[in-house]
């Protein structure tokens, strides 16, 4: 497959591993978060972390929206389809996530609620006009690669005049959510977090352009590398992260140039200030509240707003009291450090976030990095 | 394999351009020429450590 | 006018539908057998005309070897996708489940639990699909039984099938036979059928010529026994539901041992790959239908291979790594790309990811 399987090059990616491995500074070691689902799975899946200097550590950071939804958004989506006979309509990977009262999306479906996995927000559209007779409402989730879509169907929804269609509207920003984490209350409870320079999302810069980081690296003097969802990808940006800490750099750098630009997608962007505007909170699993980090519809487009529709009210959940994912996703924990991990947290029964996806940092770990950990202790 | 997606949000791009799919829409055009000095930037890195670093 | 002596209008399949009379045991359900499942299925252990078969003994069991009975039931949706149909699935299936014993497939059971409404043309279809295919294996279906569900209950047909063999005394193949050392081979290119089924969901829109490699494999797997000494096979396994890494994770934990896996040696076809790619999937954990994973041992892996590259089923046979010991049961697996993960259970069913 062209401008893949280049970019997964085994005989490449052992020479960016040396080359990481002569340039590395003996007296220090390296951490870098990515806060990218993509970026997570690659790592995993590609088994980069092995080929990595033991030196460099990745951390994953929360670029999982299915890790970051709040148990409360799902009780709500529940809700609609078991208590108001709504159609909702879900992305794959929210259907397991265990919800309030034993119950998640899936089981709901098995106890007659009407719940349908959709692989788009235009098939959520499909189904509505298939069903005029019922209220569909889609479940709208993910960061900003994922927005841009929604906004396209709520405007098409708009223009089509549909009267049974609506967005439970939980997408999320990426970079509110990173200066939340360096900023918060809460690191100086868990100790300031060591991260030497962020691996930037592939996906979502495509959408926002690599501007918006220039304020972040510059405010809180972290180099910043966008970098491609291929594993050679994410070697190259650790190889230039590597070199801009050594420099003492704190610049936005794009590795990913093949499809990032500096503006980003512009039709996109049209799209998504036109159907949306900033909520001034917005409780993110994990993190706590965290301010302007999320979208909620504009009023010019209420109709299609599912919170207004059914009116509906936001109850956060907590999550397990020994549940470590708020340390875990500031990288000040490891998975193997929450005494729920592997015992009663599994993939099968996730108790976090971090465990909740198969790119949560958990998850990843469990299915991929287990044997690790074996050997580790045994050593 | 052949598969539909939207186009919507990338309205520039042309038959035959490479695109970057997500859920269903194409959100971003591949630069052919960027990716070629991506790959050859990888080779470079790659080799300069030769030998000489293991 | 007198009544027309031994007249039966016959069933009109083109546009006939089950309905609640055909489950009920009387004359249309006589009908419904009859005109389509003894006429399909026809041999001589249906024409016994009882509700169950009585058949011969097999020269093996009488040489001290044993019997092997298995049991499947099919639910596929949609019941036809590119490259077979549920009938054919069935028989296959259960075929393949003997054949992994290293038994030899002998007979098969059929049972159908039709949802009324149900389109006689397609059940014709079915069924016709599903003689064919044990015709072809030369494993007849010797008994069956119908039942008829009320609309809403039974998404069309599923059909639930059991299949009896014979193993010859000295075979013993089986998912706790794996040792350290035994070499793992795959019979051919992973993913295929649960892709070609996946096509056929409508939400899903895409076209591909990946068709399902559901298929018989008894003959292969005579063959590699006949290719190596007795004694030297030790496990034989389809890895259909969960792919080929669930299949893995299954072995090492009957036997008690490690796996260690080479991405680069499994045998995939590019179009999966894509396939795969696009919809966010794995092909390890992809469904396979006509494929089987072996482990043997190492002096016999050569030998093993050349008998099954020389079966039209067994061509892309490829050596994919091999068993370990490991306490920890963990199949680990050498990326493509040169790192190291382990290649763990699936977990609940392959949904793609949407990041």
């Amino acid at each position: 497959m062209k401008y893949v399987d280049e970019f997964r090059d085994g005989a490449l990616a052992r020479g960016l591993a040396e080359r990481i491995a002569a340039e590395l500074r003996p007296d220090r070691r390296y951490s870098f978060m990515e806060f990218c689902g993509g970026h997570t799975h690659a790592i995993s899946r590609y088994g980069i972390a092995e080929l990595l200097p033991e030196a460099v550590r990745m951390i994953h950071g929360p670029g999982c929206p299915v890790c970051v939804l709040p148990v409360g958004r799902i009780d709500q989506a529940i809700g609609i389809a078991l208590q108001r006979g709504a159609i909702v309509c879900s992305y794959g990977d929210t259907l397991r996530v265990p919800a309030s009262d034993s119950l998640s999306l899936m089981k709901a479906k098995a106890r007659g609620a009407d719940i349908r996995m959709v692989y788009s927000a235009a098939d959520a559209l499909k189904t509505a006009r298939a069903n005029p007779g019922r209220e569909v409402v889609f479940f709208a989730i993910g960061f900003e690669t994922t927005t841009p879509p929604t906004a396209l169907v709520v405007q098409q929804a708009a223009r089509e005049g549909l009267r049974n269609f609506s967005v439970l509207c939980c997408h999320v920003l990426t970079p509110s959510a990173i200066t939340h984490i360096l900023e918060s209350a809460e690191v100086r409870q868990y100790g300031t977090v060591p991260i030497d320079g962020f691996i930037g999302p592939a996906h979502v810069s495509i959408v926002i352009g690599s501007a918006p980081y220039e304020h972040f690296a510059e405010e809180y003097r972290k180099p910043v590398v966008i970098a491609g969802f291929e594993p050679l990808d994410v070697m190259q940006a650790c190889l230039m992260l590597v070199r801009q800490v050594n420099a003492s750099r704190a610049a936005v750098e794009n590795q990913f140039a093949r499809a990032v630009t500096r503006q980003g997608n512009l039709a996109a962007q049209r799209a998504v200030s036109d159907v949306f505007e900033l909520r001034e909170r917005f409780e993110w699993r994990g993190l706590g509240e965290v301010p302007y980090s999320a979208l909620k519809i504009r009023a010019a487009y209420a109709e299609f707003d599912a919170e207004r529709r059914f009116d509906l009210h936001y109850r956060p959940v907590p999550d397990h009291k020994q549940c470590e994912c708020g340390a875990i996703l500031r990288g000040v924990k490891k998975p193997v450090d929450c005494r729920l991990f592997g015992t009663v947290c599994t993939p099968e029964n996730p108790m976090g976030s971090c465990m909740v996806s198969s790119e949560g940092a958990c998850a990843a770990h469990y299915s991929y990095g287990r044997f690790r950990d074996v050997r580790e202790a045994a050593a | 394999m052949r598969k539909t997606v939207s186009v919507e949000l990338t309205p520039e791009v042309a038959v035959g351009d490479y695109v970057i799919v997500h859920v269903g829409h194409a959100i971003g055009v591949i630069d052919a020429e960027e990716a070629e000095r991506t790959l050859a930037l990888f080779a470079e890195m790659a080799q300069a450590a030769g030998p000489a670093a293991s | 006018m007198g009544v027309k002596k031994d007249y039966v209008r016959p069933l009109d399949l083109r546009q006939g539908r089950i309905d609640m009379n055909h489950g009920a045991g009387g004359r249309a359900s006589m009908q419904l057998i009859d005109e389509i499942f003894a006429r399909a299925f026809d041999n001589d252990y249906l024409r016994q005309g009882n509700d169950g078969a009585r058949l011969p003994v097999p020269p093996e069991l009488l040489e001290g070897g044993q019997l092997v009975m298995a049991c499947d039931g099919h639910i596929v949706s949609p019941l036809f996708f590119p490259g077979g149909d549920i009938g054919c699935l069935a028989v296959h299936g259960t075929i393949n489940d003997v054949a992994m014993m290293g038994a030899r497939p002998l007979y098969l059971s059929a049972s159908f639990i039709l949802e009324e409404g149900f389109a006689l043309a397609e059940l014709a279809r079915v069924v016709d699909s599903m003689a064919a295919a044990a015709r072809q294996a030369g494993v007849p279906v010797v008994t069956g039984d119908t039942k008829v569900v009320e609309q809403g209950k039974g998404d069309g047909c599923f059909i639930a099938t059991t299949g009896v063999g014979v193993v010859p005394r000295g075979v013993k193949v089986g998912g706790a036979q794996a040792r350290p050392g035994d070499v793992l081979i795959v019979s051919g290119t992973i993913g295929e059928h649960g892709v070609a089924v996946l096509s056929q969901r409508e939400s899903l829109e895409f076209d591909t010529a990946i068709v399902s490699d559901t298929a018989a494999l008894h003959t292969l797997v005579a063959g590699m026994l006949g290719a190596v000494p007795p004694g030297a096979l030790h496990v034989l396994r389809d890895p259909t539901r969960g792919g080929l890494g669930t299949t893995l994770n299954e072995i090492a934990r009957q036997s008690g041992v490690g796996m260690w896996i080479d991405e680069a040696s499994i045998p995939v076809q590019p179009q999966v790959e894509a396939a795969c790619e696009l919809l966010g999937l794995d092909p390890l954990y992809i469904a396979n239908e006509g494929k089987l994973v072996a482990a043997v041992a190492p002096e016999a892996a050569e030998a093993l291979l050349a008998a099954m590259r020389a079966h039209p089923l067994g061509q892309r046979a490829a050596r994919i790594g091999s068993v370990v010991a490991d306490e920890h049961r963990f199949v680990q697996m050498q990326t493509r790309f040169g790192g190291r993960r382990i290649v763990d259970w699936l977990s609940g069913e392959p949904l793609p990811r949407i990041c």
